[in-house]
């Protein structure tokens, strides 16, 4: 049986002539399982939402009101956390939710996840602290630095709140991916290491005693994989919440907190 | 002691972090459910800092798998 780790890997179904670069040097290209599942997850989050919208009506009907929940609560959550000036930035968190969630949920049908790996989750956490640096300097300027600076602290600690302030500000990105990345794979390889235990016991390995742990390991596989769908809707929903959360910081910068 | 098998001790020994995260996020959901329970009106407004403070808590037992994946995996 292959190991738990094996799902993760990285496939080429198509591989492309490589190409040097000037500075990236020699690459690799490839139509990959993961550039496959992504691509698969941006078509499923265009033909839902195209699906949703195409028949508006003032009374939704049932395809319509899942589309506007989802699209509820994310303005919702922009709107209740940034205010006014947040429904410039509604799309980009629209969009990373979304496809966030395309491809947790496409993780649990097809053999591969792509949020499970950390070249992809980086992408996204590089995105959104690139986004809070523009709007920071292209707003203020660099009265950006004072988001460093909180207000009512006493001079003689502030110089070590300051420091810890900003390594938390670098620290953001990192969590931002780690978080996502692990919570993912984590749960894939728990799934795994179970749905193991049934192969080995259904193989005869342990004699009579596979029967009960069979029988438990099957439906630990099944209900590990009904919270999987919670933990990959939780993901989502965390990453949009901290992306609001750090974009407001610079948008308010200086008032509201 | 053979390197391999310290390798995968450390990686082992590495997830123990995550019993802190455990205890946050228990901590995290079990207070939020004692402030829910007394004043359920305030509880819906609430859910947001509850999911960003439990992923906060979180993010720290992530970090403890992390490092006990990049163990066993080197």
């Amino acid at each position: 049986m292959a190991d738990p780790l094996h799902q993760f890997q990285i496939k080429k179904l198509v591989d492309l002539p490589d190409v040097t670069l000037p500075v990236l040097g020699h690459q690799d290209l490839a139509f990959t399982n993961s550039h496959l599942a992504m691509t698969v997850a941006f078509g499923m989050v265009v033909l839902f939402l195209t699906l949703v919208t195409s028949g508006a009506k003032i009374v939704p009907g049932r395809t319509q009101a899942a589309g506007e929940t989802l699209f509820g609560m994310i303005d919702g959550l922009v709107d209740s956390i940034i205010g006014h000036d947040g429904r410039k930035l509604f799309p980009f968190v629209f969009t990373v939710f979304t496809f966030i969630l395309a491809m947790n949920f496409l993780g649990l049908f097809l053999s591969f996840t792509a949020t499970s790996q950390i070249a992809v989750t980086a992408t996204f956490g590089v995105l959104t602290i690139l986004l809070v640096l523009a709007i920071g300097f292209a707003q203020h300027g660099l009265k950006f630095f004072t988001l460093f600076v909180p207000s009512g602290v006493p001079w003689p600690v502030l110089p070590f709140v300051v420091i810890i302030e900003f390594v938390s500000f670098l620290l953001r990105p990192v969590t931002l991916t780690l978080r996502l990345f692990g919570n993912m794979m984590g749960g894939h390889v728990a799934l795994k290491v179970f749905a193991g235990f049934v192969v080995i016991a259904v193989g005869g390995a342990i004699g009579w005693l596979g029967v009960p742990v069979m029988i438990l390991s099957l439906g630990m596989t099944v209900g590990l994989t009904a919270l999987e769908f919670l933990v990959a809707f939780l993901q989502a929903f965390v990453f949009a919440v901290l992306t609001t959360i750090y974009l407001n910081d610079v948008v308010n910068l200086g008032h509201g907190h | 002691m053979e390197a391999e098998a310290a390798k995968l001790i450390g990686a082992g020994l590495a997830m123990t972090g995550m019993i802190g995260a455990g205890i946050g996020v228990g901590n995290i959901f079990g207070s939020f459910l004692t402030g829910a329970l007394r004043n359920p009106s305030a509880a819906g407004s609430q859910i947001g800092n509850l999911f960003v403070g439990a992923a906060l808590a979180e993010a720290l037992g992530i970090l403890s798998f992390v490092l006990g994946i990049l163990l066993y995996s080197a």
